[in-house]
């Protein structure tokens, strides 16, 4: 595989989902990153996204099984798979090596 | 999250709606589910209202169009338009076609002479549109013309006064250049070669005007007065490959004049094909006393001219400037000259004028022949279409067990276009073979010289194109509803496409014949005209007689001396001589009056000048009084009136009544039965004859029947070498000449039948092709007929009914049309022809027996086989 690419929405997405763990579907997935980022997201980019890292194989997904509050209709539940995971992880690495060639004047000037 | 929405509240329901039917199926129900939860979201954070606009505004994003499409994972994936898939299609196709060879052959061909039609005419049209674009200033060239009112109408002149050209160069500046011109017809000498040929007598500035490609010399060739411009052709046969710059060249015995320059031929779609020298204006003023003496005259109107506008002046509104001038001045003549110019681009189709409006001219033949051109193609496109529907009707099968392993409906459709846009793309190329082979013969019928345009990527485009959306049309039917086959009802064997599949296919057949038929009613319309017009008692004998133009100063002087020569040789038997050929009318005079003349009209008189033996040599019928004579010496102011003349003077006793005529007294001594000189389908203009011995420009001959006309013409040319020994013999038979007024019409006439008798071929070999579709079809139907014991008789007539049918509903459909057509095309002729019952009738039969034997053909063929054979496979 070549090296992953990912959006920031997408990756954004994709940390939520692994939050979540058990509980991730399309509405979950829109009130965390509602309140963790404290933006409004709309609910169609989340489903979109969710399906197009479906499509880049980054999660599976699967029918959970019928709901009494949704008039019966089913929802559809997200994992990351270990493609997903290793995205995640080449991401999170490709961050920290950029972070640490910042040069150290850099880094103070940014008051860090 | 799992609270139940509050009851007050519920999201827009269209909204609900539309996410119903739009959403991607695949999704849906959780997306549906998903929304409802975030509804009751919203409405806790953000309230009510927000809540259903974010809600509406989800479902909106998520819509089909704009959505993702999630993939399905149920299946394999199958691609519309995989590389193998194709070649497959392409292979099928053409197993198709060579399995039923004769199916594909009726298809191919009936298209391909559809598009080779097409293909000619479209040629033709482009050639006449094209007409004059040689000449790098079409757009801003005019020709100045007249109107003119003599009585009541306007006509329409393109002659004009000299002096009008100074006045608009002088006083006009939206004029570029103006210059004079004259058409002549003279006979060119160097050397040994004589020529008799058209070229053109023009002031300087024409060079430039219409862009005369100089191939030897320069455009100031013509600033000297005595020089000729050559046209390579006419260079090459004068001087062979010799340079023929600064050679000598005789004009009319008369004139020795220098080649200054060679240029181009103009083609042969250009105004001045038939220029092909060019001499200096002031070399016409310089040798022709008339020219001269009315080059400051305003009422002489003899000389064409042209001009060139400057940039942005705009044709009508000169047009109206120049309106008047004539009129404005003092004394203006009684006819009352109305300028006006004519542009370039109109020349050539736009030529008619009734009554000072332009009502078109070729144009209408460029939009006849188009119109037919699109039919014709059209019904070749019909055969295609209908045939290649019945065809696929049996391959039913072949859809059912494509889709039974699996073929999508997208593959299905484009196996069906692919193999029409084959089978078109076959057709076209034959076709374009078909249009080069028959070119030639096309090129005589339309006295054209048009070449395929191998070169023009224009041509191939358009025609490629074509090809294109020829084959999607015709493919659609097939690749539409054979697709939407479900395999399981074809599969089980019962498949049959209804009752009311076969109605398109009957509209279309009858839409064929109507168009066949009304070519054909159209084409013997037009021959009856044409024969209508070709019995019309011309009112003289044209046979054996044979007109020479007397074109240079020797002839003029021995009139006697020449006629008893020509009597002499026994091979002729009377000569005359006269103002112009018998068949043409040239000039008239609204300079005459008669008793009784009411002074308000002018009517225009033609006028004719003849020897006295003109009667006796025309062989012209005497109504009243009698001939010329020599024995009367009073004959000089002796005057002949036509029919019509008299019948306009509406005189009580014509005879000996007085007429003055350009200031001169003429007696009436007879009155001829009408003539035609001119048009054949219009009526002979009132003329008068009157002895004149100076004003003549032909002789007229009337050989003797008793030798074969060949050998006649030889004696009659020896005496005219030791007359004229400085020109060649030039001469034209008067019938000759007549039947070449009838040039345009047989022309149409040739053109359409040949169209017509196209068209019905294709409607034909339509027909034949579903014939035997539906002989094939009925295979076992027969054979359970013929054991019940069914004669061939019956089995044909069955058969064939249904074909008769709508060739009768179709006959029926075209006759209106045609008469209304047909009828109005008459009008057009002032002589013309009734259109009888039994033209139509006529025709329908025709049709009938054509479609029966194309169609009897099949049907016997299918009521004589065996039943046995037929009923053996079940």
């Amino acid at each position: 595989m070549k090296r992953t690419f990912l959006g920031e929405f997408e990756e954004v997405i994709l940390l939520t989902v692994a939050i979540l763990g058990e509980e991730a579907y399309a509405v979950t997935v829109t009130q965390e990153l509602e309140q963790k980022t404290g933006r409004v997201v709309g609910f169609s980019s989340v489903h979109t996204t969710l399906q197009r890292l479906e499509e880049k194989h980054y999660l599976s997904s699967s029918m959970g099984g019928a709901t009494a509050e949704r008039g019966g209709r089913r929802k559809r539940f997200f994992t990351v798979t270990a493609l997903g995971r290793k995205a995640l992880m080449e991401v999170k690495q490709v961050r920290e090596e950029l972070w640490n060639a910042l040069p150290p004047q850099t880094l103070q000037l940014m008051g860090i | 999250m799992s609270q139940n929405p509050p009851k007050f509240a519920k999201p827009p329901r269209w909204a609900s709606t539309l996410l119903r039917w739009w959403a991607d199926p695949n999704t849906a129900e959780e997306v549906e589910g998903d929304l409802l939860e975030m509804f009751a979201y919203w409405q806790q954070t953000a309230g009510s209202k927000r809540a259903k606009w974010r809600y509406a505004l989800s479902v909106l994003k998520l819509l089909r169009p704009f959505t993702r499409k999630k993939k399905s994972y149920d299946y394999p994936k199958t691609y519309l338009f995989s590389h193998i898939m194709i070649q497959n299609y392409f292979k099928i196709a053409l197993r198709n076609i060579l399995k039923h060879k004769g199916y594909a052959a009726i298809n191919i061909g009936g298209l391909s002479v559809g598009m080779a039609v097409a293909m000619l005419i479209g040629l033709w049209v482009y050639d006449e549109v094209s007409f004059d674009k040689y000449h790098k200033n079409h757009d801003r060239i005019v020709q100045l013309f007249q109107f003119v009112t003599f009585e009541v109408e306007k006509s329409t002149y393109d002659v004009m006064p000299i002096p009008l050209a100074g006045e608009l160069r002088t006083k006009y500046p939206d004029f570029k250049s103006v210059v004079m011109s004259k058409r002549l017809s003279q006979v060119l000498a160097a050397g040994d070669n004589k020529f008799a040929k058209t070229g053109s007598s023009v002031e300087p500035d024409f060079l430039e005007m219409m862009s005369v490609n100089m191939l030897a010399g320069t455009r100031n060739g013509l600033d000297d007065a005595n020089a000729i411009l050559l046209s390579e052709s006419l260079a090459k046969a004068l001087f062979g490959d010799a340079d023929p710059l600064n050679q000598l060249v005789k004009i009319d015995n008369k004139v020795n004049v220098k080649v200054t320059g060679v240029y181009e031929d103009f083609p042969n779609n250009s105004t001045f094909k038939e220029t092909l020298y060019i001499t200096p204006w002031e070399l016409l003023l310089n040798n022709d006393p008339y020219a001269k003496s009315i080059e400051n005259d305003w009422d002489s109107n003899s000389y064409q001219i042209y001009a060139q506008l400057k940039d942005g002046a705009d044709p009508e509104q000169v047009s109206a400037k120049i309106r008047e001038i004539r009129t404005k001045m003092d004394d203006p003549p009684r006819y009352k000259p109305e300028f006006f110019l004519h542009p370039m681009n109109k020349w050539h189709l736009y030529g008619d004028f009734k009554n000072g409006v332009n009502t078109g001219g070729l144009i209408q033949f460029v939009w006849l022949f188009g119109i037919i051109g699109v039919f014709v193609l059209l019904l070749a496109c019909i055969n295609f279409m209908n045939l290649s529907t019945a065809r696929s009707e049996k391959r039913a099968k072949e859809v059912g067990i494509r889709k039974a392993i699996g073929s999508l409906r997208g593959q299905l459709i484009s196996q069906f276009f692919s193999e029409s846009l084959l089978v078109v793309l076959f057709a076209f190329v034959l076709s374009v073979f078909l249009a080069a082979a028959a070119l030639p013969f096309f090129n005589e019928v339309a006295q054209k010289q048009m070449s395929i345009l191998w070169l023009n990527p224009y041509f191939w485009l358009l025609g490629l194109g074509f090809s294109l959306v020829t084959g999607i049309i015709a493919g659609s039917y097939p690749a539409i509803y054979l697709s939407s086959f479900q395999p399981l009802k074809v599969l089980k064997g019962r498949f049959s496409a209804g009752r009311f599949a076969a109605i398109p296919r009957k509209v279309l057949v009858v839409m064929q014949f109507t168009v066949s038929v009304t070519l054909i009613i159209g084409t013997i319309i037009i021959f009856r005209q044409i024969q209508f017009a070709k019995n019309r008692p011309v009112g003289y004998s044209k046979n054996g007689l044979i007109e020479v133009k007397m074109n240079t100063p020797e002839l003029l002087q021995h009139y006697e001396a020449l006629r008893l020569d020509l009597l002499n040789t026994g091979a002729v038997k009377e000569m005359a001589q006269s103002s112009g050929v018998i068949t043409t009318q040239d000039g008239g005079t609204t300079d005459i009056s008669w008793e009784g003349k009411s002074p308000d009209t002018q009517p225009l008189v033609m006028h004719n000048s003849v020897t006295h033996d003109y009667g006796k040599t025309i062989g012209w019928q005497i109504l009243q009084g009698r001939d010329f004579s020599r024995t009367f010496s009073t004959d000089s102011s002796a005057m002949i009136l036509n029919e019509s003349a008299a019948k306009l003077m509406n005189l009580k006793k014509p005879l000996d009544s007085f007429v003055r005529a350009s200031g001169r007294q003429y007696k009436i001594i007879g009155v001829v039965k009408d003539m035609i000189k001119e048009n054949p389908f219009s009526p002979v203009s009132p003329s008068f004859f009157v002895v004149n011995y100076r004003n003549i420009s032909v002789i007229n001959i009337r050989l003797t029947p008793d030798i074969s006309a060949s050998e006649a013409i030889g004696k009659v040319e020896s005496v005219f070498k030791k007359y004229n020994p400085g020109s060649p013999f030039t001469y034209s038979f008067a019938d000759e000449e007549y039947s070449k007024k009838f040039g345009t019409e047989e022309r149409i006439g040739k053109l359409a039948s040949f169209f017509a008798i196209l068209a019905i071929f294709i409607s034909c070999l339509g027909l034949f092709g579903l014939a035997s579709f539906v002989a094939e079809q009925r295979t076992k139907e027969i054979g359970i007929r013929k054991v019940l014991g069914a004669s061939v008789a019956n089995l044909w007539g069955m058969l064939s009914k249904d074909f008769v049918l709508l060739v009768i509903i179709s006959c029926l459909v075209s006759i209106p049309i045609s008469w209304y057509v047909m009828s109005d095309w008459l009008k057009n002729y002032k002589y013309h022809t009734e259109i009888s019952w039994w033209i139509f009738a006529l025709t329908g039969l025709g049709a009938l027996g054509i479609t029966l034997l194309t169609v009897s053909y099949q049907a016997i063929k299918a009521a004589l086989l065996d039943p046995v054979k037929s009923l053996r496979s079940e």
